[in-house]
């Protein structure tokens, strides 16, 4: 799972819905595995297949007209369930960005611990971006990390996001917290001392 | 600045990574067999083992059936899952509950009720409803699956401080108004994300008033507002619950932990992030008629109309009254229902089967409503037949069920038929939660109990005199 992220550019997939909760991003009948393997084929899953499992032709992810891996969606993205499953599922499916106005707390610590970049933009930067994806599904989104920008490509119009310093240099080097954590365990063991 | 939750946190930071988040030493994780393997095959892979493994403690609840435990589960993934947290437990020296143990339940119920949650602890599991313990008074909030390892391999974890925000609820509450009322109320105004970044401290008389009981039931639904999490200070309703539980500290040594647990309080010159003030007169017996826990309304009140909406706004509400079969500005008041859910971490202690039963002791269920009383744990399940409210449950037609999160998330087989309406005592009223297709109508045990005997949305307070 651990890669180095940069700059991404590339088309979008628009999800125009808020408070989409982490059940709907992947039900819990899906949770069983015991590995973090295939669990895209269940992205969206209610949402995407009916109960026959035929595809529902209307969803976004079944229409040919948007892909990418930049993933549009309202605010208030990934309440609920702290289930991981959500996050590994989104990475599996391909995405590599969720851009949205609002996460939901949890959620967002595991699309960072998975090496999916949550971009906070504001609301009129997002009601455009929709706007500019549904006017022409080819808009291309540029998101640099180092620079911490988003850019829509179709106005030009660009924006500053958070990310704090110390996740940031993870994702651009690939590490993780238990890589930090394992290198501290002298601090953990001298609080112990002192507290316990 | 000198908030219960400051208290707690400051005093269990490690270090502050120069700007990035802090790392805070765990207490107590608690895991379950959903959210755990990856973790569990993280530490394999790394070649870790934990570092405090007795601050770890493990149960299977998520996938457990509600009849037959005694027996192999029958479905093979859920079967693997359960055997798989069992033999990890071992092979990592955790300490293990499994099914048909009698300390088994949902952790979110048998944590507070084993006092292996303490006021002062940090505490974190897998799963969001974690914020349940912080009604002892206890920083508890819920993690992802990589922070779940996190905490197994340095009984640490790097979070960024949340904000603070304090409710206050002030006044009496009125007849036939649990702590689910209370909750379903503050979620209808504050909306499912109007605490995310923040932790809750819950105040005010109405608050104090409620029974411990009660505010696990409240502290359980923060999350429901996006909050990390929430917490009431510990006092005499605290310690008279937790003394003489299993893991509760005694002798001295409890005498020690009560006089630092008193100083478990908010200073007078605290400063929140948000304070939010609600008068507890204006709280009735709460339904939900959307499909997040924020879309809730008195029991005899009209669901809203689009005026006013957004574009993006009432796109989402629209899809969610399709969803339900619901109209914008009706009232739920005698609409049919066909299933009652009374269970989960939020409403599976005593206390809601006593709610339950003083409304169906007497009468009998309406002949087309399923029932599933569920057992937070087998601790609870034996309070039930000890008072004998299983017997009443026998003469009004209900049968008890064994203990696990069962139909809140479906992942056994308690499943809500598509289409069909359950009045459910769970925390979530999500698209699909209960079963793909099943319209979840979220309400307390009155409510509930109201419903399984009329088969229709019904205010308690018609019923009996509460």
């Amino acid at each position: 799972m651990k890669q180095k992220f940069n700059i991404i550019t590339s088309t979008c997939v628009p999800l125009p819905l808020e408070n989409v909760d982490t059940d709907q991003i992947i039900p819990a009948r899906f949770l069983k595995a015991t590995d973090k393997k295939g669990f895209g084929e269940n992205l969206f899953r209610d949402w995407r297949y009916d109960k026959q499992g035929n595809k529902i032709e209307s969803f976004v992810l079944n229409d040919p007209t948007y892909g990418g891996q930049i993933l549009v969606a309202g605010k208030n993205f990934g309440s609920g369930s702290s289930r991981e499953h959500a996050a590994w599922a989104i990475a599996d499916y391909g995405f590599r960005v969720v851009v949205s106005s609002f996460f939901a707390d949890i959620h967002k610590n595991n699309e960072l611990n998975n090496f999916v970049l949550p971009v906070v933009v504001s609301e009129s930067f997002l009601a455009e971006l929709f706007d500019s994806i549904f006017a022409d599904p080819k808009t291309e989104v540029e998101v640099n990390l180092p620079a911490q920008t988003i850019t829509n490509k179709a106005t030009g119009k660009s924006e500053h996001f958070d990310i704090n310093a110390y996740k940031k240099d993870c994702l651009v080097n690939g590490l993780d917290d238990i890589d930090y954590l394992l290198s501290n365990k002298d601090k953990i063991e001298a609080y112990e001392k002192r507290v316990l | 600045m000198n908030t219960l939750f400051d208290k707690i946190w400051d005093s269990h930071v490690v270090t502050i990574i120069e700007e990035g988040p802090t790392q805070l030493y765990i207490d107590r994780l608690y895991c379950h067999e959903v959210t755990s393997p990856q973790a569990f095959a993280g530490m394999r892979a790394r070649g870790l083992k934990p570092l405090r493994p007795e601050r770890i403690y493990c149960m299977p609840d998520h996938n457990t059936p509600t009849h037959d435990q005694d027996k192999p589960i029958e479905d093979p993934v859920s079967k693997k899952q359960v055997d798989t947290l069992a033999k990890n437990a071992a092979e990592f020296g955790l300490t293990h509950y499994g099914m048909m143990d009698e300390r088994n339940g949902i952790i979110h119920v048998v944590g507070p009720e084993r006092a292996l949650t303490l006021p002062g602890m940090t505490i974190v599991c897998g799963d969001s409803h974690t914020s349940t313990h912080g009604a002892v008074g206890a920083v508890a909030f819920g993690i992802g699956t990589s922070e779940v390892e996190m905490v197994m391999a340095s009984q640490c974890i790097l979070q960024a401080k949340p904000k603070t925000m304090r409710i206050r609820v002030e006044g009496n509450l009125g007849k036939g108004v649990t702590a689910k009322d209370v909750a379903l109320y503050i979620m209808s105004k504050v909306t499912t994300s109007g605490a995310t970044g923040y932790f809750i401290e819950y105040a005010g008389s109405a608050i104090r008033s409620l029974t411990m009981e009660g505010r696990l039931t409240l502290c359980n639904l923060s999350i429901e507002m996006g909050a990390r999490g929430g917490m009431i200070a510990p006092d005499e309703t605290t310690f008279a619950y937790l003394k003489g539980r299993e893991n509760a500290p005694t002798g001295e040594d409890w005498d020690k932990a009560v006089a630092y647990w008193k100083t478990l309080q908010s200073g007078e010159d605290a400063v929140f992030d948000k304070e939010i003030l609600f008068d507890a007169a204006d709280i009735e017996p709460m339904v939900t008629y959307g499909t997040n826990p924020g879309m809730g309304m008195g029991v005899t009140g009209h669901i809203l109309t689009v005026e006013g909406m957004s574009d993006v706004e009432k796109n989402s509400f629209l899809k969610s009254m399709e969803y339900m079969g619901f109209q914008p500005g009706e009232s739920l008041l005698g609409k049919k229902i066909d299933y009652v859910f009374l269970g989960s971490c939020t409403n599976g202690r005593i206390e809601d089967f006593r709610a339950f039963a003083s409304i169906v002791k007497g009468r009998k269920k309406a002949d087309h409503v399923v029932a599933w009383l569920v057992p937070g744990s087998w601790m609870v399940d034996a309070q039930i037949r000890e008072e004998g409210l299983d017997k009443i449950f026998e003469e009004a037609g209900f049968q008890l069920r064994q203990p696990g999160c069962s139909a809140c998330l479906a992942m056994n087989d308690d499943k809500i038929p598509a289409g069909k309406y359950a009045v459910s005592t769970s925390n979530r009223n999500f698209e699909g939660r209960q079963g793909p297709g099943a319209r979840t109508i979220l309400a307390g045990p009155l409510v509930a109990a109201a419903a399984a005997v009329t088969g229709v949305i019904t205010d308690p307070r018609e019923l009996k005199d509460l």
